[in-house]
């Protein structure tokens, strides 16, 4: 009944082959099978949006989506946003602004803002509420995270200028 | 592991998924978006023996202009691809204001056009926007293929007019008439959740007097409800403010929702009048607009 599943998936950038049973949830797999736990486990129904990360350069819940369905795809978890020595202009305005305290949900809505900013690059205020509406943070109040993804926005607009 | 033990197969076309909902029946779940089936998997409320992943059919993956200028969206079309469509927004401006109400974004992501209407959640959007339009949905069996109109098709709680062995492939929705006036509006506990109640108004008007009125609401029971009693009530009547407070108030006794967690039916009956009103004024203000184009 449970038969295997091979599949090749690319995640920040490395490429991995793993068999898995077609009822893992792609949150599960990276954690338990890719030891990649930045992607933190939340409600697991879609909820919460602790498990946000990117497919194929969209923001997705991990814990929607089979392991076995991505098959030759494009991901990018948490783990992929900072580069040695250097955190991310999102992590660094995080950090700054006090934008976590428990830090469970942090990585969703920094995988949720990440793509946002992707797709849009000059937000308002309200852009940036509605893009975070399906991210819960029992810590902040969300007001802190809301300034964090304003600040992070010219320091990330400029920076891919430059490239 | 969340969801209990399941066959998967991932069919590369719409014969191999066919043959597979022939074989496996209702022991079989179609894998579309999963936002809808894999929480209630997760859950562990769904069990199916069979999963059929539909995402490899980029066969039912387009938004085109089907024959005398309706719409033709292929089930398996993402939400946020119709949310991005410069044609949608030309086409048809209910649906391109209606998509960005349906949860979050990441949501919208995977979610499919086809996958809502076929789950038939009484508290979305889509199937309400679709009985709104009058929309029609092609659906296919290894047998037969036959044309369902979405009046016909949303049966109560979750059930459609499905059978096992058929899929959802296809939703044409009628050439939008320009002259139409429209609103859609819904309360919900957060932005992007469920709707505790939610209204879509389409109406045309001639020398400011109603000429066809639909209302549906959402969220206020076992399936889309359309307000017949209020539209009958709107046709041939001047669009004014008597007019707008008695549909709202029939709308509002028409109703019987059901209390729950979020809210209760008094409340929901409450609030599908005062969004009712609300809406039929934005929609006839639309229509004015529309019609001195």
């Amino acid at each position: 009944m449970s038969r295997k599943h091979n599949i090749i998936v690319t995640v920040n950038g490395k490429t991995y082959e793993r068999s898995v049973e077609a009822r893992m949830t792609l949150a599960d797999f990276l954690r338990d099978e890719l030891a990649l736990t930045g992607t933190h486990v939340g409600c697991e129904h879609g909820v919460c949006g602790a498990c946000t990360i990117m497919m194929n350069g969209e923001a997705i819940r991990s814990c929607l989506t089979l392991a076995v369905q991505t098959d030759g795809s494009r991901l990018m978890t948490v783990e992929g946003l900072a580069r040695p020595e250097e955190l991310q202009p999102l992590q660094t305005a995080f950090q700054e602004r006090h934008a976590l305290q428990c830090g469970f949900c942090t990585p969703g809505f920094l995988m949720t803002a990440y793509a946002f900013l992707e797709e849009t690059p000059a937000p308002t205020e309200a852009q940036v509420r509605e893009a975070i509406s399906g991210n819960i943070c029992r810590c902040t109040g969300y007001l802190p995270i809301i300034q964090a993804i304003l600040e992070a926005a010219p320091i990330i607009r400029s920076a891919s200028q430059e490239r | 592991m969340k969801p209990a033990p399941f066959e998967y197969f991932a069919p590369e076309n719409v014969p191999e998924v066919l043959a597979l909902l022939e074989q496996y029946g209702d022991e079989a779940k179609v894998l579309a978006g999963g936002q809808s089936l894999m929480p209630l998997m997760n859950l562990r409320l769904a069990r199916p023996k069979v999963v059929i992943d539909i995402n490899r059919l980029s066969e039912l993956q387009y938004i085109a202009p089907g024959s005398n200028g309706d719409l033709a969206v292929g089930a398996l079309t993402r939400q946020r691809t119709v949310e991005r469509s410069d044609f949608v927004q030309r086409e048809n401006p209910l649906l391109a204001a209606t998509i960005p109400l349906v949860s979050h974004a990441q949501i919208r992501n995977r979610g499919t056009i086809g996958g809502s209407i076929a789950h038939a959640d009484p508290a979305a959007e889509l199937p309400a926007l679709s009985v709104a339009l009058e929309a029609e949905f092609t659906v296919r069996s290894s047998r037969n293929q036959r044309v369902i109109r979405s009046q016909d098709f949303f049966l109560g709680y979750m059930t459609t007019a499905l059978q096992p062995s058929e899929l959802l492939t296809e939703i044409r929705i009628p050439a939008w008439d320009p002259r139409w006036g429209w609103a859609v509006s819904e309360v919900s506990r957060r932005e992007g959740d469920f709707a505790l109640v939610g209204v879509i108004v389409l109406l045309r008007l001639d020398n400011d007097v109603c000429e066809k009125a639909g209302i549906v609401l959402f969220g206020v029971g076992a399936a889309p409800v359309r307000m017949r009693k209020a539209e009958e009530m709107l046709r041939g009547r001047r669009a004014d403010g008597k007019a707008i407070a008695e549909a709202a108030r029939i709308v509002s006794e028409d109703l019987e929702p059901d209390s729950d967690l979020h809210a209760s039916a008094e409340y929901r009956k409450e609030v599908a009048g005062t969004l009712t009103r609300r809406s039929l004024v934005e929609a006839i203000s639309r229509a004015r607009e529309a019609t001195k184009r």
